[in-house]
């Protein structure tokens, strides 16, 4: 299986490179829209701006590759701003569209907590969630990030709170993404990328 | 449910080696950052903090090769720094793997140093680190080690930083650095009031009593030690019980 991860310069990319190896799980990276439309699974790591994000991905002409992956039923997971870069638009770049794979905005969290949200918490789970299998309850998990996406409809499968209940694990059809960084997120985060890496295997 | 509070081993390092010393000064050698590093991985340790206490410029490279093969023995954040003063310098610390940097001396020269950080990584990997030293009814900030004061008010600096683009404030206090007598909670206290990003207490680790009462009176979000650690003296999962059973938000672990 070709698990490939949409290099565009995303600062974790050698991270979840990492923690597939330690899975014994072998990837690749693509940078090119060849590169994106053969491969049996995609991974889109982020940190950083979602506007420098969408600029990243348009400069490599890699938007519509990914969007044909996703009709197609390539799985794909998305990992912090990978999330946000799911949604139609972001507080944090106004004006500038994203993937638009769910329709609703990522908000900038309200400053009630301190932020950015930076650290290990716990998920509130409230539907059935294919990359949380086999993952205790009480799981904590490692978030950096000052803007989320409060609502993905029956999308989100589990919610975080911090400042305001937000999207921390999205499941729909083939497309998977997690608020948190399961690459550093110790155990539990190896058995998130491992859950996505079966159910990847299981839908060629 | 709740964010947790952060446990993070520190590993002082002359760009190789982790050495380790007291107020900054009387340096010794303390091991191989990559060991260190692993076994912190395994027993719980919710981030590391690596830096580059002598951050000469001769260095760098092996310092860039340091992080490299620290990251390769983490699944848990990991946020390195010293001698960082300019964006490119910052950008080679995180593609070397780290997920944060910090700055000190060359951000209290140039505060824009922050912005344009901010800017280019985003907050979330800005670490403002401040030495303060007890003078007076205040705190002042300490450069180069802690080596040169700044005559900055170390509370009004952590504030201005956040305002400047700083996403998480390191305040190690030189008064108890490697003294394990204790944080200094006044100083995280007054920090932490004035900003509304995590703040990392450090200088003063020893016994779970001290890390309780940084998380309790001086309000941190997470709690930094090295020699307690490296020498055994304080066990990651004993303390976290400890801190669990005080009512304290930590991950348990192992």
């Amino acid at each position: 299986m070709n698990i490939a991860l949409v290099e565009y310069g995303a600062g974790n990319l050698p991270s979840v490179e990492r923690a597939l190896t330690r899975l014994g799980v072998e990837s690749s990276r693509a940078s090119t829209p060849e590169a994106l439309a053969d491969c049996d699974a995609l991974i889109l790591p982020g940190v950083g701006h979602f506007g420098a994000l969408m600029r990243s991905l348009a400069e490599r002409s890699l938007v519509k590759p990914l969007h044909d992956a996703v009709a197609s039923g390539v799985p794909l997971l998305g990992i912090c701003l990978g999330l946000q870069a799911m949604f139609a638009s972001s507080d944090e770049a106004i004006g500038d569209a994203g993937l638009a794979l769910f329709p609703q905005n990522v908000s900038a969290l309200p400053p009630t907590d301190r932020l950015p949200h930076m650290g290990w918490n716990q998920l509130r789970r409230v539907r059935p969630s294919a990359l949380l299998e086999g993952v205790p309850q009480d799981a904590y998990f490692y978030f950096a990030h000052s803007y989320a996406a409060l609502d993905a409809g029956e999308a989100g499968v589990a919610l975080c709170d911090h400042s305001a209940p937000f999207v921390a694990v999205l499941e729909q059809g083939s497309i998977f993404a997690t608020q948190f960084h399961p690459e550093k997120s110790g155990p539990v985060g190896a058995q998130v990328l491992s859950n996505f890496v079966r159910r990847a295997g299981s839908k060629q | 449910m709740s964010l947790a509070h952060r446990i993070i081993p520190c590993l002082d390092t002359d760009g190789e080696r982790v050495v380790k010393g007291v107020q900054f000064v009387n340096l010794r050698d303390a091991g191989d950052p990559a060991a260190l590093a692993a076994r912190y991985n395994i027993e719980g340790a919710d981030e590391l903090v690596v830096l580059d206490i002598a951050a000469s410029r001769d260095h760098r490279p092996t310092f860039l090769e340091t992080i490299r093969r620290v990251a390769a023995e983490l699944a848990i954040p990991l946020t390195a720094g010293g001698g960082v003063a300019t964006v490119d310098e910052g950008r080679a610390i995180l593609r070397a793997g780290a997920d944060k940097l910090t700055v000190n001396t060359a951000a209290i020269r140039h505060p824009e140093l922050l912005t344009a950080l901010a800017a280019e990584f985003g907050s979330q990997a800005v670490v403002l680190a401040i030495d303060a030293k007890r003078v007076g009814d205040h705190w002042e900030a300490f450069v180069r080690g802690g080596s040169v004061p700044t005559g900055l008010d170390a509370v009004a600096w952590a504030h201005k930083g956040v305002e400047c683009g700083a996403g998480e404030i390191l305040v190690t206090s030189m008064d108890r650095d490697g003294m394990r007598s204790g944080f200094d909670c006044a100083l995280t206290a007054a920090i932490s009031r004035v900003v509304n990003v995590p703040v990392i207490a450090s200088g003063g680790a020893d016994t779970p009593e001290t890390f309780l009462e940084v998380f309790r009176e001086g309000r941190a979000d997470a709690a930094l030690a090295a020699s307690i650690f490296h020498d055994r003296i304080q066990g990651l999962g004993e303390l976290k019980r400890y801190l669990g059973e005080h009512s304290i938000s930590v991950r348990q672990s192992g």
